[in-house]
C-alpha cells in the first residue's frame, strides 16, 4: 500500500536487559491522528522518540513512506514533535521561537543566468518569508500578536500552543505529541482536544498522540493503538477499542468494565458469577473465556426478577448516573444507572446477551487480584500462598519486625496491600492429599497439549482457576490441592486505573 | 533588652574586627609615610601617583590582568567543553570524570604548586610565561567546570531534542540552545577563575619565571625582602583601588539580583 506514511516493523528496544518495546510491528496511514494508548512503563514514549530518531531501536526497522529512516539522525527527519513539557527555548521569545527551525531551513530555488542557464541555489528563507509563516502559526494557535513576548511569561496553555506552532510550522509529514495536554488542567485539556482535532483537519498532516488518558484517546483518534509491557495490545477505531476489546487488559483500560472468570457451557451460552447468560458469539464447549461486560449494560430490577440475585454495597452519585456496586457471592459487579439503589437492597440483574463481550483467555499466565496477609504471605484463590514480598519494590528488603525497607528507606506495613499475583503454568504442583497444598479445588479440564497436559483446577467457592501445565495425567472431577513456591509467584502492586 | 545590646554589640565587634584593618589601610593610603606603623604628616594622593608612575608596580598590574583574564578565558572555554561532554556521557564515566575533577578543588594549593613545579623541572619546561598561564588554566579548569555543570543538570532535557528536531545538527543545537542555557553558569565561572587567578600567590610563586611578577608575588616578595616594617608604599594605594572595585561590584551584582527578583516577582 502506498498510504502508509510510517510503518514500525518488528521494532525492539532494550533498556538495561528489559525490552521496554519488545516488537512492535504497526503502519499509519497518511492524514491518520492515531493515539499510542496505554498506561505509564508500556513503552508508547519510547516508541515516539523512536519514530522522533531520539532512540535507535535495538532491533526492526522504521520505514518513512517506504524507506528505512532507522539510520537518519531527527535533524534529517521531516517529522516534528511537541513536547510533554513543551520545551520552549527560554532564551528565545515566541517569534525566535517558532522561527528556529525555519532558520535552519535551506530551500532549493531555480534561477536563470544572463545566458539563460538554470542555476540552482540552496539558500535560506527570506526574512519576509518566515515573518508571514510565524504569523500563520500564530494565527493558527490563537496567539496572534505575541511575537515579541517572552516565552516565560506565558501561561501553560499558551505555552503549550506556541510548542505545537514551533512544531507546524515547519510544515512536517508528522507531528509527534507526546502526553501534550498532562500538564493543563482539565477544563483546558478539553478544550485544547477539540482543537487539536480541528487543527489537524485543517493542516491535513499525520498526528501520531501519546497519552495515558483513555478519554483523551477515544475523543481525537481516528486509530488507537493500546500497548502494554512493550507490546501492541490491540489496534483499532476508538469504538472497535471500546466495544470490541480484543483481551481484558484493553478492556480493563478503555472504559470501566466488569471483567469475570467465565466458561462455555453450551451453544452460546456462558456461565460466570454463578449463572449461566446466553450470549451471542460463537465458542467452543468448555473453553474458559474472560467475560467482560460494561457497567451501562448491567440493568437492575427488583430481587427475584432478574438472573442473578445479590445486594447493592455500594453507591455513589457521579453527576449524570450512580456508580454502584453489586454483590453476589464474593463476586463485585460495577453496575452505572440513572435510577439511585440503597446501599443493603437486595436487588437482581439482567445483563442481555449483545452485552455480553467474550475473550479467548490466552493461558500464558494464571494471574489472579491477591491481598498481602500480616505475615507477608499472599491470599489469593482461597489459600494462602508463601511468597517473596520483596518483589513489590526493587532493591527492598524485610526488617526483623516484618516490614517492608524499601531502597530509599522507607518502611511499609504491606498488610492488606492489593496485589497482582502472576504465576507461569508450569510453576504449579498438583498434589493429591488436599490437606499438603495451600489451597484445595477440583480438575475441571483437562486438555493434552502434544507433549503435556493442560489441567484447569477449580476453586469451590470463589470459582478460581488455576491453570497448569503437568506432563502426568490427572483424572477430571478429582479433588486435587496446588502448592507454589515462593520465587514462582510474582508480585505486582495495583495501580488503580482512573476511567 | 540586655540581650538585644549584647547580641548588637557582638555583631558590631564582628563587623569592627573585619572592617577595620581594610579601613585603617584605605585611610593609610593617603599617607606618604615609608613605614608602616608610624604616621607622616604628608596626607596627599602621592601613593596613587606613584601607582601610575612607577614602572614596576605597572608592569605587574598588567601582567595580573592579562594573566587572570587569559588564564580565565582558557579555563572557561575548556571547562564548559569538558562539563558539557561529562553531562553527556555515560553514568559511570560521568562518576569518574566529576570526581577527578573535584580533587584539585579540596587539594591543598600548595600540593598543587610543588606538583606543577615538578612536573616543569622533569620535563625541563623552562619557567616562562607559558609555564605560568598552564599553571592558572589548571588552578581555574576544575571551578568553571563546577559552576557549568549545575545548569547542565537544571537544563531541560527536551530543549536539545528540540533544537534537534526542529532541524538543527547537534553542533548547532549545542551553540544555539545548550550554550545560551548555561550562560549564567559560564559567566559565574568566568568570574570564579578570575578571581581565583588574581590573587594566587603560592602557585604563581613556584611557576613563574624570575622576570615576571604579578601583584601578589611582587607585594610579597617585597615585603619580605626588606625589614619587617618597610614595604611598598604604593601598594596601600592600589590595595585600596582594588577594595573599592570590589565593593563597587559586589554593591552593583546586588542590586542587580533585588531588580531581576522584583521583576520576576511582578509576572
Amino acid at each position: 500500500m502506498t498510504d502508509k506514511i510510517i510503518e514500525l516493523k518488528n521494532v525492539i528496544k532494550t533498556y538495561d536487559g528489559t525490552n521496554v518495546v519488545d516488537g512492535i510491528s504497526l503502519y499509519i496511514r497518511k492524514g491518520e491522528f492515531v493515539t499510542l494508548l496505554g498506561p505509564s512503563g508500556c513503552g508508547k514514549t519510547t516508541t515516539l522518540r523512536m519514530i522522533a530518531g531520539f532512540e535507535k531501536p535495538d532491533g526492526g526497522e522504521i520505514l518513512l513512506n517506504g524507506k528505512s529512516i532507522t539510520d537518519i539522525p531527527p535533524y534529517l527527519r521531516p517529522i516534528n514533535t511537541v513536547f510533554q513539557r513543551y520545551a520552549l527555548f527560554p532564551h528565545l521569545n515566541v517569534y525566535d521561537n517558532i522561527a528556529y527551525g525555519l532558520k535552519l531551513k535551506r530551500v532549493v530555488n531555480v534561477y536563470e543566468d544572463k545566458k539563460g542557464r538554470r542555476i540552482e541555489k540552496r539558500e535560506r528563507l527570506s526574512k519576509k518569508v518566515i515573518d508571514e509563516k510565524v504569523s500563520k502559526a500564530l494565527k493558527m494557535v490563537d496567539l496572534e500578536e505575541f511575537e515579541k513576548r517572552d516565552v516565560n511569561t506565558l501561561s501553560g496553555g499558551q505555552q503549550q500552543r506556541i510548542a505545537i506552532a514551533r512544531a507546524i510550522v515547519n510544515e512536517p509529514q508528522i507531528l509527534l505529541l507526546d502526553e501534550p495536554l498532562g500538564a493543563l488542567d482539565l477544563k483546558m485539556r478539553q478544550d485544547m482536544q477539540l482543537e487539536l482535532k480541528a487543527m489537524h483537519k485543517k493542516l491535513g498532516i499525520t498526528f501520531i498522540y501519546v497519552t495515558h488518558d483513555q478519554e483523551e484517546a477515544l475523543t481525537m483518534s481516528d486509530t488507537i493503538v493500546v500497548m502494554n509491557d512493550g507490546i501492541i495490545q490491540q489496534v483499532g477505531t476508538p469504538k472497535d477499542i471500546y466495544n470490541e476489546p480484543k483481551n481484558a487488559f484493553v478492556a480493563d483500560f478503555i472504559g470501566e468494565s466488569n471483567i469475570f472468570n467465565g466458561t462455555i457451557v453450551g451453544d452460546r451460552k456462558v456461565r460466570f458469577v454463578g449463572h449461566t447468560f446466553d450470549m451471542v458469539d460463537d465458542f467452543e464447549l468448555h473453553e474458559k473465556v474472560d467475560v467482560v461486560v460494561r457497567p451501562e449494560d448491567v440493568f437492575l430490577v427488583n430481587k427475584g426478577l432478574g438472573q442473578v440475585d445479590g445486594t447493592i454495597i455500594s453507591s455513589i452519585f457521579k453527576g449524570v448516573h450512580y456508580e454502584m456496586t453489586f454483590q453476589v457471592g464474593k463476586t463485585e459487579i460495577l453496575i452505572q444507572d440513572t435510577v439511585e439503589r440503597t446501599v443493603g437492597e437486595e436487588v437482581s440483574v439482567i445483563i442481555k446477551p449483545e452485552d455480553i463481550h467474550i475473550m479467548h483467555k490466552g493461558y500464558t499466565m494464571n494471574v489472579y487480584d491477591g491481598v498481602i496477609t500480616k505475615d507477608n504471605k499472599v491470599s489469593f484463590a482461597e489459600g494462602e500462598f508463601a511468597c517473596d514480598v520483596t518483589k513489590l519494590y526493587p532493591g527492598s528488603r524485610l526488617n526483623e519486625e516484618g516490614y517492608l525497607v524499601t531502597a530509599d528507606g522507607q518502611e511499609l506495613d504491606l498488610t492488606d496491600t492489593h496485589v497482582r499475583v502472576e504465576v507461569p503454568l508450569d510453576k504449579i504442583e498438583i498434589i493429591d492429599n488436599e490437606e499438603d497444598g495451600d489451597s484445595v479445588g477440583q480438575i475441571i479440564s483437562i486438555i493434552y497439549k502434544g507433549d503435556h497436559y493442560q489441567v484447569i483446577i477449580r476453586t469451590f467457592e470463589e470459582e478460581e482457576d488455576f491453570v497448569v501445565d503437568t506432563e502426568y495425567l490427572w483424572n477430571e472431577n478429582d479433588k486435587v490441592s496446588v502448592k507454589i513456591k515462593p520465587e514462582d509467584i510474582n508480585l505486582k502492586l495495583k495501580v488503580k486505573q482512573n476511567g | 533588652m540586655v540581650g538585644k545590646i549584647f547580641r548588637s554589640c557582638y555583631l558590631w565587634l564582628i563587623l569592627i574586627f573585619l572592617y577595620a584593618p581594610v579601613v585603617l589601610l584605605v585611610v593609610y593610603s593617603f599617607n606618604a609615610s615609608n613605614e608602616i606603623g608610624s604616621w607622616s604628616n604628608e596626607w596627599n594622593f602621592s601613593l596613587y601617583a606613584m601607582l601610575f608612575t612607577d614602572e614596576k608596580i605597572l608592569d605587574c598590574i598588567k601582567t595580573t590582568l592579562l594573566l587572570a583574564l587569559s588564564a580565565s578565558a582558557i579555563s572557561t572555554l575548556l571547562g564548559t567543553i569538558g562539563a558539557i561532554g561529562m553531562f553527556y556521557s555515560k553514568p559511570r564515566v560521568f562518576k569518574i570524570l566529576n570526581t577527578v575533577t573535584q580533587v584539585p578543588i579540596v587539594n591543598a594549593e600548595i600540593v598543587t604548586a610543588i606538583s606543577l613545579a615538578l612536573v616543569c623541572s622533569i620535563l625541563l619546561f623552562p619557567r616562562t610565561y607559558a609555564s605560568l598561564l598552564i599553571a592558572h588554566v589548571v588552578l581555574t579548569f576544575p571551578f568553571v567546570v563546577t559552576s557549568v555543570l549545575p545548569k547542565l543538570k537544571q537544563m531541560d532535557p527536551n530543549l536539545y531534542e528540540a533544537g534537534l528536531d526542529l532541524g538543527a545538527s547537534p553542533l548547532k543545537a549545542l551553540f544555539t540552545i545548550v550554550v545560551p542555557e548555561i550562560m549564567p553558569g559560564i559567566a559565574s565561572g568566568f568570574m570564579l577563575a578570575v578571581t581565583l587567578s588574581l590573587d594566587d600567590y603560592i602557585i604563581t610563586n613556584f611557576t613563574k619565571p624570575s622576570t615576571i611578577d604579578t601583584i601578589s608575588t611582587y607585594a610579597y616578595n617585597a615585603y619580605a625582602k626588606n625589614s619587617a616594617n618597610t614595604s611598598i608604599p604604593a601598594l596601600r594605594a592600589l590595595s585600596a583601588i582594588i577594595f573599592a572595585v570590589i565593593i563597587i561590584s559586589v554593591v552593583v551584582a546586588n542590586v542587580n539580583a533585588d531588580r531581576r527578583a522584583k521583576q520576576r516577582g511582578n509576572n
